[in-house]
């Protein structure tokens, strides 16, 4: 659907992922807002506190990492339990070259990714002869497998000690801030989630589409089932370890226990809530899975300051509430949040004379 | 020498044989029809020739060169598309996504290329675009190309499905029941298009149909076959009085057919 008067006269023109100057000139203005929001300051004060500053670096991150599953799991259809160990794997290797190789960051961000890359795609061989359930049950083997392997080979992991790795630098000046570290990560953020939206609106995208929807008629249509559903879990496992590696250096330690089933499954939800098979999907899943956490904790603190009697009942209540906003949340918008993004977007197109 | 020979195929599913040495040559250039009851092994011919199914026996020739026992992905690149009885589109896929996954093939930028999407990427989906929206101008589905097609009629599925196919820009078109469960003016326009592209862009096609109306007004060959076994050839005519058809059809007792169903 257009605006009226939005005509477009050129295919190229028709191609752009942000269509009207409307939302181009929002774009910009996102944009700048997330470059400015860390150093604006009120009376002397960061407006942005650290603990907010952190969650905002920890969404940037989670994005990442999200947009890395939703390729897996909402584009290709292959269902994936293992995105925690994944993680794990970038983070490991990028805190191995940097800490215990004294290697710069910036070889160990890009190493870290290949290194996954390579990891997924050795434990996504089981996809071409399973699929659905069957999958997922063998990507949970691999989340077994790499955190049995991240305990055990202490040499280079550390063991259950795990390693404590530096932030990055350039030519003399460390990112030791968060806030300074925030800039680096927004900008792979940024580079990367760009890169999987073009990826995905040309042939490599839409091939991974087909293999989702119907594989037979996509092979019969010439595409290589073998090469799309490796290629989808390298590349799915790149974005997973550039996410992990990011976010051990922001922890400045790595150990097993950041990587286990739960970070998974988590992960799986930021997707399914936000939108399979969209990016700007991942983006709101992972926004809504690392907020809401917090955002409830706030409150049952207020709770418990008030109202000291139920104090203990009100934190304990916490996760319960988590769980059910989720599952309300999957029983009135199940097509995720893009979907529910793209309603209001079709609403205000045609406000105020909707038919 | 004929565009495709399908030469003595065998294919039997444990007991079941469900191809029992059938041979069909199609020539160049011909709208060659493949009619039958249910369960005549129409379907799995098909199967055959875009090597989906591996014949035990007998071989499928294309352009000369044997293609039994190739991988499916390979047959695109030879030039055979195909459609599906049950409409085989990719449904949250929008119906020109659907198309221009049809020019995978004819793409050569990879992921990394795709990624940056700038230049050369960018060029290659336009230049394929265009193709591709000269095929929705033939089949008349403009109005619906930014539609995913889940959301379709049944009438435009089967359209959009020919139209992927199209896209492949194909020597030979394997059309599996165009017409299944369209009303008298979807079936019309249907034809249209397949007399349209067999003519105007020399496409050879080989379509099973059940609405002999069709097959008889449309092809230029027809094989009839039951049982898994080819039991008359010719053209439409000829085919629509031979005897075995008619009883093979209207069900009357037949000799030869209560052979075939006894083997």
């Amino acid at each position: 659907m257009h605006y009226c008067g939005d005509f477009r006269t050129t295919y190229r023109k028709d191609m752009e992922i942000f269509q009207t100057p409307f939302i181009k000139v929002c774009m910009a203005v996102f944009l700048v807002f997330l470059l400015v929001l860390p150093v604006l300051k009120l009376k002397g004060e960061y407006l942005l506190k650290g603990a907010y500053l952190w969650i905002l670096l920890q969404i940037l991150i989670a994005s990442i990492g999200a947009v890395g599953i939703n390729i897996l799991t909402g584009y290709t259809g292959q269902i994936s339990l293992g995105q925690g160990a994944f993680l794990g794997v970038g983070a490991y290797t990028s805190a191995y070259i940097t800490a215990k190789l004294g290697l710069s960051f910036w070889v160990g961000i890009p190493a870290a990714g290949l290194v996954t890359a390579m990891a997924g795609m050795v434990f996504g061989i089981p996809s071409l002869r399973l699929k659905g359930l069957y999958l997922a049950i063998a990507t949970l083997a691999s989340q077994f497998i790499l955190e049995w392997i991240f305990l055990r080979w202490e040499s280079v992991t550390g063991g259950s000690y795990g390693i404590t790795i530096p932030r990055p630098s350039i030519a003399g000046y460390t990112f030791s801030t968060d806030r300074s570290y925030y800039y680096i990560v927004l900008a792979v953020a940024i580079v990367m989630i760009l890169f999987a939206a073009n990826l995905m609106r040309t042939r490599t995208g839409r091939a991974f589409m087909a293999v989702r929807d119907h594989y037979i008629s996509a092979e019969i249509m010439g595409i290589n089932l073998f090469k799309y559903r490796l290629l989808s879990f390298g590349i799915s496992s790149f974005y997973a370890g550039v996410a992990g590696a990011l976010f051990g250096h922001s922890l400045k330690y790595v150990s097993s226990e950041q990587f286990n089933i739960g970070v998974s499954i988590v992960y799986l939800a930021m997707i399914i809530i936000g939108g399979l098979g969209s990016i700007i999907g991942s983006i709101f899943g992972a926004v809504f899975m690392i907020l809401l956490p917090k955002l409830l904790s706030v409150v049952t603190e207020a709770v418990a300051a008030d109202y000291a009697n139920i104090a203990k009942l009100a934190i304990s209540f916490e996760h319960g509430i988590f769980g059910l906003i989720i599952i309300l949340f999957l029983i009135f918008e199940p097509d995720g949040l893009a979907h529910r993004w793209k309603m209001v977007k079709a609403y205000w197109k045609l406000y105020p004379f909707s038919y | 020498m004929p565009l495709l020979r399908i030469d003595d195929i065998h294919l039997a599913f444990g007991g079941v044989k469900a191809i029992n040495g059938v041979s069909i040559d199609v020539g160049r250039g011909r709208i060659h029809a493949i009619i039958g009851p249910n369960g005549a092994g129409k379907t799995s011919i098909f199967n055959c020739i875009s090597c989906v199914y591996r014949p035990q026996q007998g071989t499928v020739t294309f352009q000369d060169r044997k293609i039994t026992g190739m991988i499916p992905h390979r047959i695109a690149r030879l030039g055979i598309a195909r459609t599906f009885q049950n409409i085989a589109l990719f449904h949250h896929m929008t119906v020109l996504d659907n198309l221009m996954l049809g020019r995978h093939l004819f793409l050569k930028r990879g992921f990394l290329s795709g990624g940056i999407f700038l230049g050369p990427a960018r060029k290659e989906e336009i230049e394929n675009r265009k193709i591709v929206e000269d095929i929705i101008d033939f089949l008349e589905i403009e109005k619906i190309r930014k539609k995913p097609v889940g959301t379709l009629p049944y009438g435009l599925r089967k359209r959009v499905e020919l139209g992927r196919a199209l896209s492949l820009r194909p020597r030979l078109l394997l059309l599996d029941e165009p017409m299944a469960g369209m009303n008298l003016e979807e079936k019309e326009d249907m034809a249209r298009f397949i007399l349209d592209i067999n003519e105007e862009w020399g496409v050879t096609i080989l379509l099973i149909e059940h609405d002999l109306g069709v097959v008889m007004d449309i092809s230029h060959r027809v094989s009839v076959l039951d049982f898994g076994v080819k039991i008359s050839e010719g053209e439409p005519g000829e085919v629509a009085s031979d005897p075995h058809v008619i009883r093979a059809y209207i069900g009357e007792d037949d000799d030869f057919l209560r052979k075939l169903e006894a083997r």
